[in-house]
């Protein structure tokens, strides 16, 4: 296999030394991590690298010399170099080599042992690959590629050589925690030897966060022990809790925010990021729930809405009425039943004009409902959101209710199966009579004309001949409740993309890209007959489909259980729909 | 430095093995001192139109193809252009609104930068390179490109199969990835050239390439 040797881009323009890294054996590749330089003594570099190869737990080893001349190198100092060799016992030792100033790099691998095989031409045998350090050091890649063995120089085979490359680095930040200016034993040089990199901020915050941590915990804990008491667990206010859209959002929310001050240290990468993503949704939203706060409350809005709320209402419900007058004539040319047209039509009328009078009841308060609503705005905008959503489910509670009715009244029996438990189940059965069945001895006991067949029949018939009525009612009303559904349903998206938009993780990508990356990409670099071949080795950034994808954070589950064909067949059928109910929900 | 290669002359992907070594002797022949091998060829792709192959041979482990698309022609842009404002000044005739002229123009700018970004491929380029693995490139006409990069462990080969593409059947070259799990299966297809699209001529040329390096990199790996 072609030797690959890797090599950091900031160590091109060091001085002659040790070149310092992990061979990995299965990809017959060498990790270079930093270039000793001279004069050292032996011992005291036998001793630092068994002090990082304990602490880092990645086999570091001196694998070869580094030769940064200005001309080819004279015999002494070639001899000097390959006796280092016999110093640091390596398999196989590389030896690298290049003219300053020049692009003319040539490399040398000796092997201790023959090698088995005839040997290539010696441009085959390396390839040389220059690496950002810093980039790969902080990057990550996704997927993710776990190595469960942490011994020393143990990587399983399985993992790709480039994982095995990115992994070595990040786990060699011991390494890289002495710079130029320290009084250490020996010279290194990698991506941090002009001064280790540190920022005041970074350093402040991580100070800070221990005690403010510790006590929004504790605010939060006491929060959620208050919401959690029995008060809330009777039977009004449970019932109230679950049907309201807001007290899931908070709940929601309080979930976040308990989970970001946790006293619990991340585990991973993946949990640090679910923790800032949320923190920056968090912030976002109380962000924009303060900007919209300050709109409501300028200019006195709040009043203007109020005032526009009242006739509204009263020309939603003007024009119900004009819908319902309609219904009781000669709707779209059809002959109805005149008597159940008129009963169904006075009965939804009554409902409007009580409607209505509680409406008119309610408008002097509307202005400070408003005003107390639109505070609570400053907890975030999604629960100014979800608040909007259930006010506009209350003031449409009518529609709500002329579908329920007509649902489970007005097409009960026509069409849906006689043992469906609760309903009235008449023309299923009368149906079901009319249906042929095996005749049997059993059966021609019952041939005789029995009260059960009349009434059915009966029954059957009547039903039949109203069906145009009650469907063209059903059909109205369930019209206006799906439009009630679909403006909920826009809201609810509204909220869901706030509370799972990943912020932090496409700031990252927009701002750092190679702190997430797909992969790596090479570039060949100039090429000399009878030169190791050189390649450039820079990082893939992740596409934001898939940084959205992976980082998503988990919604509130306010996701359309039924598909479309469901949907339509429960429509037909007649059967209550509630496409936004939470999960865990029973479904009426 | 170019050199021209001969006609390889074959019709069938079955005859590939003799034609091998004849390939090497003609690279061999041909080298120059720069140590890279460029070669250019003109090919057709499956509409008709003219390709352009770039070979470049940096060193007996590492070979790039590079295919460029046909441009965007001036005609097909006119027409489209003029079609967009002629529709455009006709609702302008019935509205009498002059935001439809500026929105038409808007659109034209905006499908065209579009397209120049999102769809316009102009170059694909395949570089692979021995025991480390194969990338492709997709370059667009605005200057983006977009990088896929397979690691050579998880290549199991190169080949080149047939599809039904609207009416027709052509060819197309892939890389078949192994499964993780099982070791003789196929966890995943990779085509190769998916936008330039060339005939079989192309396809074979490149595969010729690949299987030499692919066979070299198979051999050395089961040694110890």
């Amino acid at each position: 296999m072609v030797l690959k040797a890797f090599f950091p881009t900031c160590c091109v323009s060091a001085d002659s030394g040790l070149l310092v890294g992990r061979w990995v054996p299965e990809h017959s590749s060498a990790v270079v991590l930093a270039v000793l330089h001279f004069p050292f003594i032996p011992v005291q570099v036998k001793q630092l690298l068994a002090q990082v190869r304990q602490a880092s737990q990645v086999g570091v080893a001196v694998l070869g010399t580094w030769c940064h001349c200005r001309q080819e190198p004279e015999e002494s100092l070639g001899r000097f170099l390959e006796g280092l060799g016999a110093v640091f016992p390596h398999e196989p030792w590389l030896q690298l080599c290049r003219e300053r100033g020049g692009t003319f790099w040539s490399c040398e691998v000796t092997h201790q042992q023959a090698p088995a095989a005839p040997s290539a031409p010696g441009e085959d045998q390396v390839m040389l690959i220059f690496y950002d350090q810093r980039q790969v050091l902080l990057s990550q890649l996704h997927p993710p590629t776990v190595l469960p063995d942490r011994q020393a120089g143990a990587t399983p085979a399985s993992t790709g050589g480039l994982a095995a490359v990115f992994d070595t680095v990040a786990r060699s930040e011991v390494l890289f925690r002495s710079d130029r200016f320290d009084e250490g034993p020996v010279r290194l040089s990698h991506w941090q030897s002009e001064g280790v990199e540190a920022s005041i901020l970074a350093e402040l915050a991580r100070r800070a966060s221990g005690p403010v941590c510790l006590l929004l915990a504790s605010l939060l804990s006491l929060v959620s022990a208050v919401g959690a008491c029995r008060v809330f667990k009777l039977w009004p206010l449970s019932f109230v809790g679950s049907k309201l859209s807001t007290c899931e959002q908070l709940r929601h929310r309080l979930e976040h925010l308990t989970l970001i001050f946790s006293m619990r240290k991340a585990e991973n990468s993946a949990q640090l990021m679910r923790k800032v993503n949320m923190l920056a949704s968090v912030l976002l939203d109380v962000a924009l729930g303060l900007t919209l706060l300050s709109w409501l409350h300028g200019r006195s809005r709040i009043g203007h809405l109020a005032d526009a709320l009242v006739p509204v209402a009263d020309h939603v419900a003007e024009e119900l009425q004009h819908l319902l007058q309609w219904l009781m004539g000669a709707p779209a040319g059809l002959k109805m039943n005149r008597a159940l047209d008129q009963v169904l039509g006075r009965f939804f009328l009554y409902h409007i004009h009580l409607w209505i009078s509680y409406i008119h009841l309610m408008s002097p308060f509307v202005e400070h409902i408003l005003w107390h609503v639109g505070l609570s705005a400053c907890l975030g905008l999604t629960v100014a959101l979800s608040l909007l959503s259930d006010i506009i489910a209350l003031l449409t509670f009518h529609i709500y209710c002329f579908y329920v009715y007509g649902a489970r009244w007005a097409v009960p029996s026509s069409l849906r199966k006689p043992q469906s438990p609760g309903c009235s189940s008449g023309m299923g059965e009368g149906a079901a009579l009319g249906r042929p069945w095996a005749w049997g001895p059993a059966d021609a006991r019952r041939a005789g004309p029995s009260p059960q067949l009349f009434i059915g029949t009966l029954l059957f018939t009547i039903l039949l001949f109203l069906l145009p009525t009650t469907a063209l009612y059903y059909l109205v009303f369930t019209l206006l409740r799906l439009l009630v559904v679909a403006v909920q349903g826009l809201i609810h998206l509204l909220v869901d993309l706030i509370n799972s938009l990943p912020l932090y993780s496409l700031g990252l990508r927009l701002c750092r890209p190679y702190r997430l990356a797909a992969g790596v990409k090479f570039r060949v670099l100039q090429h000399e007959a009878g030169r190791p071949l050189r390649l450039l080795m820079q990082i893939n950034p992740l596409p934001y489909s898939r940084v959205m994808h992976t980082y998503r954070l988990p919604s509130c589950g306010c996701h359309p259980k039924d598909s479309w064909g469901a949907l339509c067949r429960k429509l037909f059928f007649g059967e209550l729909i509630y496409p936004w109910r939470q999960r865990g929900d029973k479904q009426d | 430095m170019v050199t021209r290669l001969p006609e390889a002359g074959l019709e069938r992907a079955g005859r590939l093995g003799p034609a091998i070594a004849v390939e090497r002797r003609a690279v061999r022949c041909g080298r120059p001192s720069g140590g890279v091998m460029e070669d250019e060829r003109s090919f057709s792709d499956i509409c008709g139109g003219r390709l352009a192959l770039q070979r470049r041979y940096y060193s007996p482990s590492c070979r790039e193809f590079c295919l460029s698309c046909p441009r965007l022609s001036l005609r097909s842009l006119t027409a489209v252009t003029c079609t967009v404002w002629l529709a455009a000044y006709g609702l302008f005739t019935l509205c009498e609104n002059s935001m439809i002229l500026s929105a038409a123009i808007f659109i034209t700018l905006l499908g065209l930068l579009g397209y120049l970004h999102f769809v316009k491929i102009d170059q694909e380029t395949l570089l692979i390179i021995d025991s480390l693995g194969i990338q492709m490139t997709s370059s667009y006409a605005s200057g983006k490109e977009s990088t896929t990069f397979i690691e050579m462990d998880k290549v199991k080969d190169i080949v080149i199969n047939e599809a039904i593409y609207m009416q027709k059947v052509i060819y197309y070259l892939c890389i078949l990835l192994k499964d993780p799990v099982e070791p003789h299966g196929i966890s995943q297809v990779v085509p190769v050239f998916q936008s330039a699209k060339p005939r079989l001529d192309c396809l074979i040329e490149v595969y010729r390439s690949c299987q030499e390096i692919l066979a070299h990199q198979k051999a050395t790996s089961t040694s110890p």
